[in-house]
């Protein structure tokens, strides 16, 4: 039976009310008396030198205050990268300064010049214009593989090349490899590319801020999926301002994906100018400056090689992949082609041997760092496509090669530093098959056929990493934060409950959700229960949302606050109750003496906590509780997926015509954001495997600048999706069991749409091996006529 | 955007005297100009919107059975309106953007704007139609004159198109994914003394006839007879979305459909 509360119930979001009237409250939604507007002058060149920059025209225009360039950010920090991975050699990586405002060299298309500050955003942009800047332009280095050649022209001059870090993970020994591959009764080879997303959330970046002379405050209002995270940044590394008196505060925030974690220049510009102008300040990007200044994602060059023995066993798995990271390093750039990456080529298989090499490149694009999925879904996407190529290769069926080489046996140990605690690989598969009805997929194709249209199936796994994590694990590796997260459970003197979570939402349904958990654990109303976020004067230090951690880590930090509250309270209870307090049982909101119909409400004792008149006199009044949870391991979420497609064999038009999800999240708190969350990831993910496309020109110009050009997936370019997580195979080391499923649809997806259309190609007579994304119609019927 | 003054009159002529003015421009339903205007790549000291001239405005069907649009029409209108004397173009008009472009975007705004992959264009060089201006009347084989380029005079409007209707007609629309405007669309017409056939989005030169597709048709009105024939992809729109010769072989599918479509 469903659920109708609490925890496994689908309670419907109370956020959608606000969100779905035209009452949500947004940063740009945000304005402060006599507030002032920064226009960015950004560069419409890639690489080149400033020779002069004359701002005197400028300062004179109408409504101007000031005009910054990076000369007045000397001596300010530049924006800070938060993961220092270290190369395979030992050393540290290269890490270049990435000042607020472009200092000597403009190193990519968007890279901010100068910024006028002026009464009205026009005033601010007419100023811009008459700005004088001169730039002798320099070759732009584009091309990965040709960035790493020795002489190859440098992004940044002062390092050796442009090789960030040249990294690896999994077996040293290559003698050892080698050996693998050379005893393999077949390997399969396979080149492919991660396309460039741009994340694109609906709402663009904003950022407000405003300081007060009176107490030497500052308060930033931006678009973040982590708050704290970026008062720590902005604070400690770039503009070193005291954390007690910056508050930073992301309100309602339209869409993340990832793209809103990091510190970008324009809140800590305006941070700074808020003081140096003495007024507030804000900037809201246009869609046109967030094509060219919000991080991009994916990106990664690849070869992958799969050994296999003579039984069809995968022996060893080998790749060499180039990873973009643009111009300069983001503030996770750097961990994402490495342990959020590397340490996920195992997949679901039993590979014994498994070598991964990451070179990390500087090239004159915007900077690339986390998006849904963040290095996962490049992972996965070799893997599985891999695993096709072979299964195809080999005449064998797909499935039963997956399932041949699957792990089966927990905890599992892979080569490639994780530790798997729990999963049911064939069960998921068994949940996919069914649901999918892959039994009927012959008599479809054969429909299709008759429509003059080829069918393909295409089936994958994925694995993931979720819960980031263990601290001391990620210290070990790089991170220069811990990754735990916190929470307050404020009990109210009338019983209701305010929860101040480091966890943000952005569309994960957070206020619904996590009231579900505290409500269930009392026994309480869900509509008792809110939740406060975003605000870093209200909320204890946590950090953030993002690798489908909220739940799982802040949502664990919850629990344990919530168990402390509530063992608090039993004391309350059992002094007005007159009973010991071992004896006293909490159930549906009533505290009651075990074995007799003695009992007190949930109100009651709430109420004598705050007014303690009637009170044991060691006890603290009140009734709130912290706790910070800082994970044991990561969560692994695996699922298998499925996606049929029909292909116009006289265009090359791809139409998705079935997708099928099984997914292994764990316990599940609210089913239907769960399967809300595998919807849009999906959506990504198919947008990725089809239609985006951030591509550059030769000199460095973005081709796709805007929506006329990137193709975001809209609602006719999906189908209706079959989402089944019924196998659930709880997380072992948190205390909700859970695992989390933010970004599953994104990281699942993408190789059941190629692995489709290819087997649809390949059912035609036309042996097509691979094809890149997005596989846009011209795509497909160039690989079908070459 | 930069500032501009604003005037909507009511009458064309009141329209003609305000684009006199130095650097006057005309606004239908600010589909192009008014992105222009905000990424101010465009500068006119005037804009005259021409929207509030009912003259210039609906769909009627003429005594020699022509349909006349007036240039300030939107998609929606045209697309609702046009349903049952022009199906095809009606057809063709609903299919343009999205219903926030149909019910702002005007036939005049699309027409003189000539954009290579818009669909008015094709519609209006297929169906062999007039462009009547507030001067004169204008073939529209000799207004398209490549890409962004047509016949206008500085200060000339479209006051409406006029369209002979066809036997039967059909617009073929193939989709840029990103923009949804045509990566190549043909129109294909059938009238009692021959075969018109327009393509749009495919070629540097903006929309143009096939002629080839035309003559084999006007011998034999059925798929067969455009076997063989090929577009030399030389002058063909390549880019992010397609190359040449997908551009090319896309004309080729989009005829044979229209013709499909029509038989």
């Amino acid at each position: 039976m469903p659920k109708d509360s609490g925890i496994g119930a689908s309670s419907k979001r109370r956020e959608d009310v606000r969100f779905l009237t035209g009452a949500g409250n947004y940063t740009d939604d945000i304005n402060v008396h006599g507030q002032a507007y920064v226009h960015f002058l950004r560069s419409d060149i890639a690489h080149g030198r400033i020779t002069n920059i004359d701002t005197s025209a400028a300062e004179g225009m109408p409504g101007v205050v000031k005009v910054f360039t990076g000369k007045d950010f000397e001596g300010v920090g530049g924006m800070p990268c938060g993961w220092e991975v270290t190369d395979r050699h030992g050393a540290p990586m290269q890490e270049p300064p990435h000042p607020i405002l472009a200092q000597g060299k403009v190193r990519h298309v968007g890279d901010p010049i100068a910024a006028v500050v002026a009464d009205s955003l026009a005033l601010a942009r007419d100023a811009a214009e008459a700005i004088e800047v001169d730039i002798e332009e320099l070759p732009a280095v584009l091309d990965m593989k040709a960035a790493a050649q020795d002489g190859a022209t440098l992004v940044h001059d002062d390092l050796k090349n442009n090789i960030c870090y040249d990294w690896h993970l999994g077996e040293e020994d290559n003698d050892k490899v080698n050996e693998v591959f050379a005893n393999a009764a077949h390997v399969t080879t396979l080149d492919l590319v991660n396309n460039r997303l741009v994340a694109n959330p609906m709402e663009p970046r904003v950022a407000v801020a405003e300081y007060s002379r009176g107490t030497d405050e500052y308060t930033l209002y931006t678009t973040s999926q982590n708050p704290h995270v970026i008062r720590l940044l902005m604070c400690a590394f770039v503009l070193g301002l005291p954390e007690h008196k910056v508050r930073v505060v992301a309100p309602d925030v339209g869409g993340g994906f990832g793209t809103k974690i990091f510190h970008y220049a324009e809140e800590a510009f305006c941070t700074f100018a808020a003081k140096a102008c003495n007024r507030p300040v804000k900037w809201t990007s246009s869609r046109s400056e967030a094509f060219m200044s919000d991080a991009h994602g994916r990106d990664h060059v690849t070869t992958i090689e799969l050994a296999l023995d003579a039984e069809n066993n995968f022996t060893g798995l080998r790749t060499n992949t180039h990873a973009n990271l643009g111009a300069y390093l983001s503030t996770f750039s750097s961990s994402v082609p490495t342990w959020l990456h590397g340490t996920l080529m195992a997949g679901n298989y039993k590979t014994p041997v498994i070598q991964v090499n990451v070179r990390a490149m500087f090239t004159n694009t915007v900077p690339v760092d986390a998006y849904r999925g963040a290095g996962r879904p490049e992972a996965t996407f070799q893997l599985e496509r891999v695993i096709d190529k072979a299964a195809r290769e080999l005449g064998v069926d797909p499935i039963a090669l997956r399932r041949q080489n699957f792990i089966t046996q927990f905890p599992y140990d892979t080569p490639v530093a994780l530790t798997y605690d729990t999963g049911d690989y064939n069960g998921t598969m068994d949940k996919l098959e069914a649901a999918a009805d892959l039994s009927g997929f012959a008599a479809r194709r054969a429909q299709s056929e008759a429509n003059g249209k080829l069918r393909g199936l295409g089936v994958n796994c994925y694995i993931e990493a979720c819960g980031i994590a263990p601290s001391n694990i990620v210290g070990m590796l790089g991170a220069r934060a811990g990754l735990y997260d916190a929470a307050t459970v404020r009990v109210n003197a009338t019983g209701s409950i305010s929860v101040m979570v480091g966890a943000h939402s952005h569309g994960q349904g957070h206020e619904t959700a996590f009231p579900q958990v505290v409500a269930d654990m009392i026994g309480i109303d869900e509509s008792m229960v809110e939740i406060v976020h975003g605000d870093t004067s209200k909320i204890p230090f946590g950090m953030g949302t993002y690798g489908s951690r909220s739940l799982a880590v802040c949502g664990s930090a919850m629990v344990k606050a919530t168990e402390k509250v509530i063992d608090k309270a039993k004391k309350i209870a059992a002094h007005l109750l007159e009973a010991s307090e071992a004896d006293i049982e909490l159930k549906d909101g009533q505290f009651s003496v075990a074995g007799t119909d003695k009992s007190v409400a949930w109100g009651d004792v709430t109420l004598t906590a705050y007014v303690p008149h009637n009170y044991p006199l060691e006890v603290e009044p009140g009734l709130e509780e912290t706790a910070f949870y800082d994970p044991a391991n990561f969560t692994f979420p695996a699922g298998a997926y499925a996606c049929e497609v029909e292909v116009d064999p006289e265009t090359g038009q791809v139409s998705i015509e079935k997708f099928t999800a099984a997914d292994d999240f764990g316990n599940i708190v609210n089913p239907m954001i769960v399967d809300g969350q595998v919807h849009g990831g999906i959506g990504q993910g198919i947008g990725q495997a089809l239609l985006e496309n951030c591509a550059y020109d030769e000199n460095g110009q973005l081709l796709s600048a805007s929506f006329m050009d990137y193709a975001m997936p809209r609602a006719d370019d999906l189908p209706f999706y079959e989402v089944d997580h019924s196998s659930q195979t709880p997380c072992t080391h948190n205390p909700l069991g859970v695992k989390g499923c933010g970004e599953a649809g994104a990281i699942g997806s993408p190789p059941a749409v190629v692995n489709a259309v290819l087997d649809a190609l390949n059912s035609g007579g036309k042996a097509v091996d691979h094809i890149d994304m997005p596989m846009s119609p011209s795509r497909v019927w160039t690989a079908m006529h070459s | 955007m930069y500032n501009f003054d604003f005037e909507k009159p009511s009458t064309i002529a009141d329209a003609v005297a305000a684009l006199a003015g130095e650097d006057a421009q005309a606004l239908g339903g600010g589909q192009t100009l008014i992105p222009t205007l905000k990424q101010r790549l465009a500068a006119p000291s005037t804009l005259v919107s021409v929207s509030g001239i009912a003259e210039m405005k609906g769909v009627c069907v003429e005594d020699d059975g022509s349909v006349a649009i007036g240039g300030a029409t939107t998609h929606a209108d045209v697309a609702a309106d046009a349903a049952s004397s022009y199906p095809a173009l009606a057809a063709l008009a609903g299919q343009i953007g999205d219903p926030a472009v149909r019910n702002r975007g005007t036939i005049g705004g699309s027409v003189a704007n000539n954009d290579p992959a818009a669909c008015y264009p094709a519609g209006v060089l297929g169906s062999g139609a007039t462009i009547v201006t507030n001067t004169r009347q204008i073939a529209a084989d000799d207004f398209f004159q490549g890409m962004f380029t047509t016949a206008l005079e500085e200060g000339e409007i479209i006051t409406s198109v006029r369209f002979p209707v066809p036997q039967a007609a059909s617009y073929q629309k193939f989709l840029q994914p990103a923009s949804r405007f045509a990566l190549v669309g043909v129109y294909l017409a059938r009238f009692a003394d021959g075969v018109r056939v327009a393509a749009t989005g495919a070629s540097e030169d903006g929309v143009f006839r096939w002629s080839e597709a035309e003559e084999a048709l006007n011998k034999e009105f059925r798929t067969d007879a455009l076997l063989g024939l090929h577009i030399n992809p030389m002058n063909m729109i390549g880019d992010l979305h397609g190359s040449k010769e997908y551009r090319a072989h896309l004309v080729s599918v989009m005829t044979k459909r229209a013709v499909e479509a029509c038989s």
